[in-house]
């Protein structure tokens, strides 16, 4: 057993933090917000100067061939940053399909540019109608001559309005909610019958509804078999979960951080807030949610490499059952504990609160989760 | 002993609610359903409505316009206007400054602040908080210096709710610089008009503006705005801080909400079968339900004792749990929304964008995250959870 980062690992570490600590103060952050895509391109640039965009790809495509580990490294810092960049969207989801479901030719053509920073992606998966469950696909896919035709309507497309290309889920066969007979498809962003309409998140960041009309893609646009798609999917989200864990217990720790740091500060009384013993407490309360959080994201990141799904599936839901829970209530204290002003737009303990609650949402919340888990036997089964 | 409202008491809450029913602008209604920020045209129109009906301030003695109902009574009618739900009467006149004025204003001061206040002709805000005086709030520090027959006010209030709508403020302000904390204290009233008064906007995390910062510079105030005596502000402010303990638990919201969750469950669907059928979903809205039976009855026992107690405004400790549970249920109600809601919840559609957001959406589905976001103020203000309970452990415990 060895928690330890490796020498490698803890150098990359220490240039993502030296990168995030430069680049991404909370001012900085503010106004790359406001810019037209809502995130940074010269930081995308960096990114990929630091290789941060190679990290999970394999050594053949161009990229580091980085584990699980170094995934939640970055993720991690990000979380610290708030980081608004399409980093989860390219790497994590599109860059998992490529990662699991791509051929050859369709790696050799992406994942380079992707490396490089030319390309970004986004994965247009989730349907209004679908809630949390990921094997709702109602877009369909029809043959036509020897490619296909889409049509149908995506949402919640994470950054889906500044994007060069989708990688869309579609019905090529069955019926709404089968396991069988979803492809994923690789879609130009402009391409003819492509309408995005892009809003801001809850959180600061972006998505978009993304409405295909006829949109044709090839045989060659297809990645992996075009009726086995959410096997390709289940495996990217459980990776996605455990990148999402990572994350989200870099907001708490920083959050954790800013509130205790406020509670050192502040006076009230004629004596800093710190030394009320229901601060206090509540400020361990907050930290033990922390590293129960931290713990599970470790949990998480060790078992995504698991070969067994239903044994990964289960972890990823526990891991995000708790950083659910951890989220909310470090979230929710660090509001309080700040009192007025952790109600501000101008302070950043808010945003943090606002990105872990929209982090529980993203791949479903903790009762979402929490049912899954229960459903699938609970975690500790025979060993 | 019977828990059960009176047939009298039934007869006047139906009375009170097909009034409502009747008068309510449909308009109003949906934004408070919905969760959207009201205008200040609503909250003047709807208070106009019950002035009218003689209801906008019910709880002031009968000569200044109140109806003489008892404390049963005005928990009635306040249940049933958050029930409605509409928008209460706006509290800074009506349960603040006004039964202020009535209690320690002088004669003048009423006849002039009143009836105004009733019918919301003057829109009044609340100074008291400032930058390093929250919790604490005896350590503010803007300054009231005596300069023939006006003060001259220095400083600067914060967190201040709709100042951008008001008309007047009423403000702590440090008239002796000599004296200790709560004594050198008075209770101005100050016309939002004058010159040196600027009002800076706060947003808050959820998008919206209802939170200030009032900058006060040389602003010169009559006297006669002064209320009751010089250097007593602290005690008019502790009488304002405890008048309200009929409704501090805003259990009508949370009845309210909870309403508003079924309906919504009940057509939101999971693989097709609508989230209220769930019986995980069902179980813990039935355990809110329970929290909030249980705060009503310890609502209406205070309600009841009230009517029991002799002199009025001093702060009965047991408000403080009525203001921590209901706070705490209020925010569980946001919450619970919020998970009925899922991942709808996500696009932002408030303000300029909401064109790009409702493509994706209802806008009852982007106001989820708002309100749960803008709720945790409930815990913050008006004395946090925290000051409540340190009020608890020693007026009520002993501690
Ligand atoms: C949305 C909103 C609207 C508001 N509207 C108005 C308004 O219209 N007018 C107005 O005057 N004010 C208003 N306020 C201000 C509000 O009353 C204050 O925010 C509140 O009194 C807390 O003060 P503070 O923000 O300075 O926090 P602080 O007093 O600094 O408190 C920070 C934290 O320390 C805790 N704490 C402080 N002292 C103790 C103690 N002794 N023991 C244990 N814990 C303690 C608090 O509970 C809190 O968790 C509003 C606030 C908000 C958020």
């Amino acid at each position: 057993m060895d928690f330890d980062l490796t020498e490698d690992q803890r150098m990359i570490q220490d240039s993502v933090e030296r990168l995030m600590a430069d680049r991404y103060t909370f001012e900085l952050r503010q106004k790359y917000r406001r810019e037209a895509e809502g995130w940074s391109r010269a930081v995308w640039r960096k990114y990929a100067e630091l290789g941060l965009l190679a990290l999970p790809f394999d050594q053949q495509d161009g990229g580091l061939s980085g584990t699980p580990v170094e995934t939640m490294i970055v993720m991690e810092s990000f979380g610290r940053a708030l980081a608004l960049e399409p980093f989860f969207g390219t790497i994590i989801l599109a860059g998992g399909i490529l990662r699991h479901g791509a051929g050859a030719a369709q790696r050799e053509a992406i994942i380079p540019r992707i490396v490089a920073g030319e390309m970004t992606l986004a994965l247009a998966h989730h349907e209004r109608e679908a809630r949390y469950a990921r094997d709702h696909v109602a877009v369909t896919a029809k043959r036509s001559g020897d490619g296909w035709i889409l049509q149908g309507r995506k949402d919640l497309v994470l950054q889906g309005d500044s994007v060069d290309r989708l990688i869309v889920s579609a019905r090529t066969a069955g019926a709404t909610q089968d396991a069988d007979g979803v492809g994923l498809f690789l879609v130009d962003a402009r391409a003819q019958g492509v309408s995005r309409h892009g809003y801001p998140t809850q959180d600061g960041l972006r998505a978009a509804t993304v409405t295909l009309d006829s949109v044709h893609a090839s045989t060659a646009d297809v990645v992996g078999h075009p009726a086995q798609g959410l096997s390709i999917l289940a495996r990217v989200f459980d990776e996605a979960t455990a990148a999402i864990c990572a994350e989200a217990v870099g907001a708490m720790a920083a959050l954790h951080a800013l509130t205790v740091d406020y509670l050192k500060q502040r006076e009230q009384f004629g004596v800093k807030i710190g030394s009320f013993q229901a601060l206090q407490h509540r400020a361990v309360d907050m930290f033990m949610s922390l590293e129960q959080a931290r713990s599970m994201a470790l949990f998480a990141t060790m078992m995504v490499s698991s070969s067994n799904a239903a044994e990964r599936g289960r972890a990823m839901s526990a891991a995000k059952v708790q950083i659910g829970r951890s989220g909310r209530y470090i979230g929710e204290q660090a509001i309080q504990l700040h009192g007025g002003i952790g109600m501000t737009m101008e302070y950043k303990a808010g945003h943090y609160f606002k990105r872990l609650t929209m982090l529980d949402i993203l791949l479903g919340d903790s009762e979402h989760h929490l049912g899954e888990l229960a459903a699938g036997g609970g975690l500790f089964q025979d060993e | 002993m019977d828990l059960r409202f009176t047939p009298e008491e039934i007869a006047f809450r139906d009375e009170v609610r097909s009034f409502i029913r009747a008068a309510l602008p449909a308009s109003i209604r949906h934004k408070m359903v919905e969760g959207r920020d009201l205008s200040r045209d609503d909250v003047v129109a709807w208070q106009r409505i019950l002035n009218r009906r003689g209801w906008s301030v019910a709880n002031w003695p009968k000569e200044w316009g109140g109806t003489g109902w008892g404390p049963i009574q005005q928990y009635i009618f306040m249940e049933e206007i958050q029930m409605a739900p509409a928008p209460r009467p706006l509290a800074y006149g009506v349960f603040m400054v006004g039964p202020v004025i009535i209690a320690f204003g002088s004669e003048a001061q009423k006849r002039r602040f009143l009836p105004r206040i009733a019918n919301l002709d003057d829109w009044w805000c609340q100074g008291f908080s400032e930058p390093a005086a929250g919790s604490d709030l005896a350590a503010l520090k803007t300054t009231a210096r005596r300069d023939g027959g006006e003060y001259v006010v220095n400083g600067q209030k914060t967190w201040t709710t709709y100042a951008q709508y008001a008309d007047w403020v009423f403000c702590l302000v440090r008239t002796d610089p000599a004296a200790k904390k709560q004594r050198g204290i008075s209770f101005l009233l100050i016309d939002m008009k004058s010159k040196g008064v600027v009002v800076r906007p706060i947003e808050t995390i959820d998008g919206g503006h209802e939170i200030n910062e009032i900058f006060f510079d040389d602003v010169r105030v009559p006297a006669d705005n002064l209320v009751g005596e010089e250097n007593k502000g602290w005690d008019y402010a502790k009488f304002l801080l405890g008048s309200e303990r009929t409704n501090i638990a805003r259990v009508g919201v949370s009845k309210e909400r909870i309403r508003r969750i079924k309906e919504l469950a009940a057509r939101v669907q999971v693989r097709g079968r609508p989230l209220l059928d769930d019986d995980i979903f069902r179980r813990k809205l039935a355990s809110l339900e329970v929290e909030l039976k249980a705060l009503e009855i310890t609502q209406l026992r205070v309600v009841a004792a009230e009517r029991n107690r002799a002199g009025r405004g001093t702060p009965d400790p047991a408000s403080s749990i009525l203001k921590i549970k209901g706070s705490e249920i209020q925010q569980a109600t946001a919450e619970l929304l919020l998970q009925v809601v899922g991942p709808q919840a996500m696009p932002y559609g408030l303000g300029d964008d909401i064109g790009g957001a409702l493509a994706f959406g209802e806008l009852w589905e982007m106001t989820a995250a708002p309100t749960y976001y803008n709720w945790r103020k409930i815990s913050i203000y008006g004395g946090s959870n925290e000051i409540q309970k340190n009020i608890v452990a020693r007026s009520i415990l002993g501690l």
